[in-house]
Parts: structure tokens; C-alpha cells; sequence
């Protein structure tokens, strides 16, 4: 269990790839820089589209936890 | 006691419905037991996919449109007028104009997509698109007069109409611009928010080949920030910038905000069972096309097929049987490679697509459909 305290959640369960990955940029595109916004997302697809978009838009994944059936990624905004 | 159908939107998903109720529930209708009521907030019918062929000078803005009057069933009581309120647990819907309220027994929405430029700053000023009606024509008269320079085709977010139309306007400008001899004087760019130049991996896989041989450049992961119509930049959340001297794009895409307000789902998208297109949040509500949040693309055809399985399921219901129609995912796609070669695909929830090989026997197929498309929308084809 990670203590982060998301600044936002989006809840993407249930949408297939690529709307996880668009979801989450759509809710960075609005948010502050520094806030930290959690996406749940139960496609594995999310394991390297999340990360490999992170890295190329210089945002921070500080943790992907595993929940259940989903998992949750908190990504903090550059 | 009469049973009231409201469908909300007039574009193919609730025009196809109405006249298949028509069809499906004439005796009913006949008889006075069922009314169903078509409301649009114009007073024409609009076959959005006309406008792809209109910056290309092949096709008007005028060549896909219809009244609905003409289009739908007269046992259908047509309403002109745009829904202010929805208020699910009265069965109600209220009017902007001067309609007096309605309440319903079923309601299907079918309010389809919106544009909102304004999210970036300087699209509404800068970009292009062929989304709109206007949009059409003005880029229609940038195309005509550009002969050399920068052509960025720049996809900002998904979900948005048409999943195939980017690729096909790349792929249709390259092929026009050789045949005009201006090709060599013009570099054609597209950029995609995701790691691949589509959203469905398979059609990634098909289209990014071939945009290598046509000498189409690609960014991927571009999601477009901001644009500066001084300096004809683009720049990406990514940090990516790009110069243009004729920007096209697809601009942002939302529902209406009348579903969010309803409680129905977020960004104007009706979060539904996607097998049943029931709405989750309400009783006796379902939603099809772009309205329905199912995953599948935003297409006519898909409008199309959820519009026969919610007939069956509004008739079944009406009659008092249990409703087993269901909607598969099922999606065909018509996907223009040039100005005479076209591919195909069809798939749906399980089986993924396979685009068939370019030619010019799709392409005319799929002239074919758009000339043959208000049998469609009559719920004749």
C-alpha cells in the first residue's frame, strides 16, 4: 500500500487501450504542475503505456500499486 | 395507455432507430399504443463523412444533408428543438426553445459529438479541420492555394469521429498533392497522442508502413499544448515543437453537457452495459452511437447496428418480452489510402480488425455507400 495522496483519481476500469492512457493525459492536461492524479486501469496494456509516457513527457511515476483485478498508477505533473 | 418513445438526436444512430421503430412497431403505432418522438436541434440531417471529400473539391457540404422531414417515417412525430434537462427519475425532458416539456417511458439518447476547439489555445485561430461544416470549406480554400511548405495533420486526443479519418486525410493529401505535382514541395507530418500512429494496434500496424513509403512523417506521443498562430508553431505536452505553414486537426471532441448534468456520465458520454446500451445511472435510458461510452470507435456504422439491437430491445420490452438483442461491438470501416484505393476492416468486441489490401474496388465501394447512405438512414439498407 503506498501512502501518495492523489491530488485527483481517474477511473478508467473497464476502457480498453489506448482511453486508460488518454484519460490520464486528458486530467494532467488540467492540472497543476506538482499535483499528483492516481489512474485505475485493470488493461495490462497500462503497465508500458503508462510508464513509456510518463518518461517522454517528463511527468513522475512514483508508484504503480496492484489492487485486486486493477492497478493504480499516481503520476506527478512536471 | 399509450407508450412514449423519445429518441434525442437526429444524426445516424437516431434517425436510423426512428424509422426502424416505424418499421418494427407499426401495428402498435397504428393502434395508438405506442408514440415515439424524434427530437433534433436542426432541422436537417447531416452525413458528416461528406465533409472528408470537401477540402479535396470532390464533394459539397450540401451533398449530405437531408431534411429529417424527408428522411423519417411520418408515423414519427419529428420535434425541432434543442433539450435543455433531463431529469431521469420524473421522466421528463425540457426545451430551450418553446416546447412545452415531454415525458417519456423510454428514452434513447443519441446526441453524438461536439467540438471544442477552445481547450487549446490558438486552434480555434490557427488549425483547420474538416470536422465541421465550416471547417470544411475554409480548409477547402487553404488546400486549394497551398503549393509548398509545412502540412502538419496534428490528431489532439481521442475519443474523437471517425477513428480512420486522419489517416485517410494524410494519405488522400499525399496521393492529391503528386498528382497536382506539388508533392516534393510539401512535407506532410502527422501527429498521434500515443505511442502509435492509431489507437487500434492493428490498424497502427497496417498504416505506419505505408506512410513510410509516402514519405509521411510521424510524431507520436504529440499531444498538442498549444499553438502559436504568429510564429505557426505547435507544441506538445511532450515538449515537442513543430512548424507548420498549414495546420490541419482534429480538435478536441465532447458530448453534450446535458448528459453530465443528468448524472448519465462524464464528458457528455452516457456510461452504459455495453452489450444492452442500458444506461448504468437510470432506468428505461439507453444511449447508442458516439453518446454511448462502449470503447468502440465513433463511427456510422457502429450508430448503425446499435440502432437495430435498441429496436429490438425497446420492441421487446414494449410487447412485454424479455429483451435479448444484443450489440457485439461490431464496427465496418471503409479506410481511404489515396485519391482512387481504399482498404476495409470489420471487427468488433472479440475479434480484432484486419485491414484488407489497398485497391480501387473499395474505393469506389466505398463511394458506393456514401451515394447509397440515405437508404441507410431511411432504415432501408
Amino acid at each position: 500500500m503506498t501512502d501518495i495522496e492523489p491530488d485527483d483519481t481517474v477511473d478508467a476500469r473497464g476502457a480498453a487501450c489506448p482511453g486508460p492512457l488518454m484519460d490520464l493525459i486528458g486530467r494532467i492536461r488540467s492540472a497543476e504542475s506538482g499535483d499528483v492524479i492516481r489512474l485505475l486501469s485493470d488493461t495490462d496494456q497500462s503497465l508500458t503505456d503508462v510508464p513509456e509516457w510518463a518518461e517522454e513527457a517528463g511527468n513522475e511515476l512514483l508508484a504503480v500499486e496492484e489492487i485486486d483485478d486493477h492497478n493504480a498508477f499516481y503520476v506527478e505533473k512536471a | 395507455m399509450t407508450e412514449h418513445v423519445v429518441i434525442v438526436g437526429g444524426g445516424t444512430g437516431g434517425t436510423v432507430l426512428a424509422n426502424d421503430l416505424a418499421d418494427r412497431l407499426e401495428p402498435e403505432l397504428d393502434a395508438g399504443d405506442v408514440r415515439v418522438t424524434l427530437v433534433n436541434d436542426d432541422p436537417d440531417h447531416v452525413y458528416k463523412p461528406v465533409w472528408l471529400y470537401v477540402p479535396f473539391g470532390q464533394r459539397e457540404p450540401d451533398d449530405g444533408r437531408r431534411a429529417l422531414d424527408d428522411l423519417v417515417d411520418d408515423a414519427i412525430d419529428l420535434r425541432i428543438d434543442r433539450v435543455s434537462d433531463i431529469d431521469t427519475e420524473a421522466r421528463r425532458l425540457r426545451f430551450r426553445g418553446n416546447s412545452p416539456p415531454v415525458s417519456y417511458d423510454h428514452l434513447v439518447l443519441a446526441t453524438g459529438s461536439t467540438l471544442e476547439p477552445d481547450r487549446i489555445p490558438g486552434l480555434a485561430e490557427a488549425g483547420h479541420d474538416y470536422y465541421s461544416e465550416s471547417g470544411a470549406t475554409d480548409l477547402r480554400d487553404e488546400l486549394l492555394a497551398f503549393t509548398d511548405g509545412d502540412l502538419v495533420l496534428s490528431v489532439i486526443g481521442t475519443p474523437h469521429m471517425c477513428p480512420a479519418a486522419p489517416l485517410e486525410f494524410v494519405f488522400m493529401a499525399d496521393d492529391w498533392l503528386r498528382e497536382r505535382g506539388l508533392r516534393e514541395d510539401v512535407d506532410i507530418t502527422y501527429t498521434y497522442p500515443i505511442q502509435r500512429v492509431h489507437g487500434n494496434p492493428h490498424i497502427a500496424e497496417w498504416a505506419r508502413p505505408l506512410m513510410e513509403e509516402r514519405d509521411i512523417r510521424t510524431e507520436t506521443f504529440f499531444n498538442a499544448e498549444a499553438i502559436d498562430p504568429e510564429t505557426e508553431t505547435i507544441t506538445s505536452m511532450e515538449g515537442t515543437e513543430l512548424e507548420y505553414d498549414l495546420l490541419v486537426t482534429i480538435p478536441p471532441h465532447a458530448g453534450v453537457d446535458l448528459i453530465e448534468e443528468a448524472g448519465l456520465g462524464d464528458d457528455g458520454w452516457v456510461d452504459v452495459d455495453r452489450h444492452t446500451l442500458e444506461a448504468e445511472a437510470a432506468e428505461n435510458v439507453y444511449a447508442l452511437g458516439d453518446t454511448a461510452d462502449t470503447g468502440v470507435p465513433n463511427a456510422g456504422s457502429v450508430a448503425h447496428y446499435q440502432a437495430g439491437v435498441v429496436g429490438q430491445r425497446l420492441a421487446s420490452k414494449i410487447r412485454g418480452r424479455p429483451a435479448t438483442a444484443t450489440y457485439d461491438g461490431k464496427t465496418l470501416c471503409f479506410i481511404e489510402t489515396g485519391m482512387d484505393a481504399a482498404s476495409f476492416v470489420e471487427f468488433d468486441y472479440e475479434k480484432p480488425p484486419s485491414p484488407a489490401p489497398p485497391s480501387e474496388k473499395l474505393h469506389w465501394s466505398k463511394l458506393a455507400y456514401n451515394e447509397s447512405y440515405w437508404l441507410t438512414a431511411r432504415g432501408l439498407l
